[in-house]
């Protein structure tokens, strides 16, 4: 297999894929670099990609009229960006900034998702991956929302 | 000598206050008093309750003239022996300020000894697992011991059972079995009324020795044995006491909490009857000048809200919690805190609870349905 | 049952443990908004084992149970890092350089420092929980040859809560430490990691077969802290938590600090979790 297929496989959120759906997703993936402070992709825009985080950390942010951008998450190498590219509208729904040099395997949404249509076993792996890791994620805003340190309001 | 069954006549039990008093003691006894019979200052043998029995019943008590004039013819009222071991009230220290610091004055105080009159098997128990709780930990509960140390105990092997003892599903009696100075038998009939003594220490002994006494036939003895094995029988309440702590810890979500918490109003008198519950609360003040501090302990109980405070709110904030906190701890927990239960049956919270509630009634029902809510364990 | 270690105690006032000891107040640093760290200093050598808690007692007003947050080697200083958040530790975060506060302690069971010798050490603190833990950093630091990778994660609710910023960064500069700095809520400056705590674990760079955790927080970030330890493959009983509850005496004595069979004050406040395990998910034990 080459190269590209194998980096895929070795993706940690990729654990337990065959290698038959290796493949495919490798044929819609490209490697790509970022440098500190590079837009990812910004809010409203469509989805065409979805990213896993090879190496660095990438900024979530809400931005707002009049003031700076609201960082509400880090992520970091591993974790994936992000799971609008599976359902419709197919948008962004924040913006991602580069804290740092970012090396990303970007995978194209549409060639995925006609992929995922033909074959629905692949479809259904993909599908598990992001419903479990949108679910850590849930999760951990939760607790970020919760406010845990702070003085506790009655 | 320790273990010498001996009879003293009626009368001759004043001899028994008398010597304690002439020996410095502060004698306590039983006395019957504004509808119960509580333990207070006794003098003469006239101060006890001569004739009065209790009926007790859950969330019932009272007391009534028996057909004859036995001393002892009741069972546990709402006082235990824990209010002068363990006082509801007690000043730890005293603190002046001393420049811009301050210095303490430990509290220096002796009180006479004590001498407790008509201590039953269960309270005895209790006070052995008291001491069990104030005693045997790395910090010890100074004042305690030495009323504990220096106290002289007459205990009375119970002549009848009430509505809501069970001593005998705690192992806690009717029969005292060690830890007095002398253990009294009332044998009385229409042809006698006296009490066989069996002595229990050197001090015991050596008040008896000063009193008209004789050893004690083996008639009399034979009928003191009756007498306790008649009380075993007629036992008011059971508690199942196998695998109970397992039970207990295993089912914190049973819905015998919640049927219990409608009922319990959180009063916390159980708290106060029952003669094991050893929480107490610790109150920092000052006078009004502001230049001397004291440190005051005072009976607490874990039925109030603020209890289990922190600086969030309380952990235990509904009654369902505080209630289950209590009856866990008292049959559980503290077998894991100090190896035995902190029950001893004397049925005091039974009979002392405005709405009856009865923890022998509460064990039963988990029982019957265990595993009704029990968390799923961590793996 | 036993939930703890039997640690030696330092020097207490009298045998019943009670009575505190009057100390000088030598320095009071405003870490944040109503957080400050008093140092104060005893008459004589005060020896206590990381995780362990003193009584502070304000004149007349009452007392609060405080861990020590300094450096156990050092035992002629007594660090404490409150929180005003009761009449009391109000009145502590209040004292100047000085005055007089009482002591009595220490008490309660301390970190596995010795028991985590020859392992990885993931040390996971959420806001105040930091200052229990930095006892356990300073250890460690100090004997850093006994130990495997060290892994320091600190979260905290903004930039602006951030405790002993300048103790992190001068250990942040070694090379034989790795410590993350996380918070829920980041302002415009803040450059570094924004996310809770537990959500760093999946990545920390220890081997979790050969790794003692020590955490202290919240609870809620405790719960989730644990899981997310225990999904990283860290067995229960390699994970050490510290738990607060009301205290009263200190001694075991007034009932008060009890969680489930386990008397705070003595079992710990630092438990195994393995032995509280039953007991942890009940809610309002």
């Amino acid at each position: 297999m080459h190269g590209l297929e194998r980096i895929v496989l070795d993706q940690p959120f990729f654990t337990g894929l065959g290698p038959e759906f290796g493949a495919a997703i490798s044929g819609c993936a490209r490697n790509l670099r970022f440098a500190g402070g590079e837009y990812l992709f910004r809010e409203g825009e469509s989805a065409n990609e979805f990213y896993l985080i090879r190496q660095g950390a990438v900024a979530l942010e809400l931005h707002s009229p009049g003031r700076q951008p609201i960082v509400v998450a880090t992520l970091r190498e591993g974790d994936i960006l992000d799971g609008s590219w599976l359902v419709p509208p197919y948008c962004w729904t924040f913006d991602a900034r580069a804290s740092e040099l970012v090396r990303v395997l970007g995978v194209d949404a549409r060639c995925l998702r006609d992929k995922c249509e033909a074959d629905h076993d692949l479809g259904y792996e993909l599908m598990k991956r992001f419903a479990g890791a949108m679910g850590e994620r849930l999760r951990a805003m939760r607790l970020q929302v919760a406010d845990v340190y702070g003085p506790q309001r009655p | 000598m320790p273990g010498a069954k001996l009879v003293i006549e009626r009368d001759g039990l004043q001899g028994v206050i008398s010597g304690l008093a002439g020996r410095g003691y502060r004698v306590i006894g039983p006395t019957a008093r504004d509808g119960a019979i509580v333990y207070d200052n006794t003098a003469l043998l006239d101060d006890l309750p001569v004739g009065w029995t209790d009926h007790q019943d859950a969330g019932r008590y009272r007391i009534e003239r028996r057909a004859d004039a036995a001393l002892f013819g009741y069972a546990v009222g709402p006082h235990s022996w824990k209010r002068f071991l363990h006082p509801p009230i007690e000043r730890l220290w005293q603190a002046r300020r001393d420049g811009d610091g301050f210095a303490i004055i430990e509290n220096g105080e002796t009180a006479e000894p004590l001498a407790f009159i008509g201590v039953r098997a269960c309270e005895l128990r209790a006070i052995t697992i008291q001491d069990r709780v104030l005693l045997a930990g790395q910090y010890l509960d100074k004042t305690y011991k030495m009323r504990r140390e220096h106290a002289f105990i007459v205990a009375v092997n119970c002549g009848e059972a009430r509505g809501t003892c069970f001593c005998v599903s705690m192992d806690a009696g009717p029969q005292v079995k060690t830890g007095f100075d002398l253990a009294l038998t009332e044998l009385i009939d229409v042809s006698r009324h006296l009490f066989v003594v069996e002595v229990g220490s050197p001090a015991g002994a050596d008040l008896v020795a000063g009193l008209p006494h004789r050893p004690a036939t083996e008639e009399e003895i034979t009928a003191a044995e009756r007498i306790v094995t008649r009380t075993a029988g007629q036992m008011g309440r059971t508690l199942e006491t196998e695998g109970l702590k397992e039970l207990l810890q295993g089912n914190p979500d049973h819905p015998r909490w919640d049927a219990v918490a409608e009922r319990c109003l959180t009063c916390g008198n159980c708290t106060n009857v029952c003669p094991t519950c050893f929480c107490t609360t610790i109150d920092d003040t000052t006078d009004l000048s502001g230049a001397t501090a004291e440190r005051v302990r005072r009976w607490d109980s874990c039925f109030t809200l603020d209890f289990s405070y922190i600086h969030d709110g309380s952990v235990r904030n509904t009654g369902r919690s505080r209630y289950r906190q209590w009856m866990t701890h008292k049959l559980a927990h503290w077998i894991d805190q100090f190896g035995t239960s902190g029950c001893v049956g004397c049925g005091r919270c039974i009979t002392w609870c405005p709405v009856g509630i009865d923890i022998t009634e509460e064990v039963a029902a988990i029982r019957a349905a265990p595993s009704c809510g029990s968390p799923d364990a961590r793996t | 049952m036993s939930t703890g270690h039997n640690v030696p105690d330092g020097r207490t006032q009298s045998s019943d443990g009670l009575v505190p000891l009057s100390v000088r107040v030598s320095r009071v640093r405003r870490e944040t908004g109503d957080v400050a760290t008093l140092e104060l200093t005893p008459p004589f050598a005060f020896a206590a084992t990381p995780g362990q808690f003193n009584m502070l007692y304000v004149f007349g007003l009452g007392e609060v149970a405080i861990s020590l947050s300094g450096d156990p080697g050092e035992q002629t200083r007594l660090v404490h890092t409150v929180r005003a958040v009761g009449a009391v530790s109000r009145a502590i975060t209040r004292l100047r350089r000085n005055q007089v506060i009482g002591v009595r302690g220490p008490y309660g069971s301390g970190w596995p420092v010795a028991e985590g010798e020859g392992s990885d050490i993931v040390i996971v603190a959420g806001g105040l929980g930091l200052a229990p833990l930095r006892p356990v950093i300073y250890h460690v630091l100090a004997h850093r040859q006994r130990y495997g990778r060290v892994v320091v994660l600190y979260g905290a609710r903004g930039p602006a809560d951030i405790l002993y910023r300048r103790e992190l960064e001068a250990w942040r500069r070694r090379l034989d430490v790795d410590i993350t700095v996380t918070v829920d809520h980041a302002g415009a400056d803040w450059r570094g990691n924004v996310g809770v705590v537990p959500a760093l674990i999946q990545r920390a760079p220890v081997d979790p077969d050969h790794a003692v955790a020590m955490v202290c927080g919240p609870e809620i970030m405790m719960r989730f802290t644990i899981d997310a330890l225990r999904r990283r493959g860290l067995a229960m009983d390699r994970i050490f938590i510290s738990m607060e509850r009301n205290m009263k005496c200190a001694i075991g004595l007034c009932g008060h600090c009890q969680f489930g069979p386990a008397f705070v004050c003595r079992d710990g406040p630092v438990f195994r979790f393995d032995r509280i395990a039953p007991f942890f998910d009940i809610r309002e034990i």
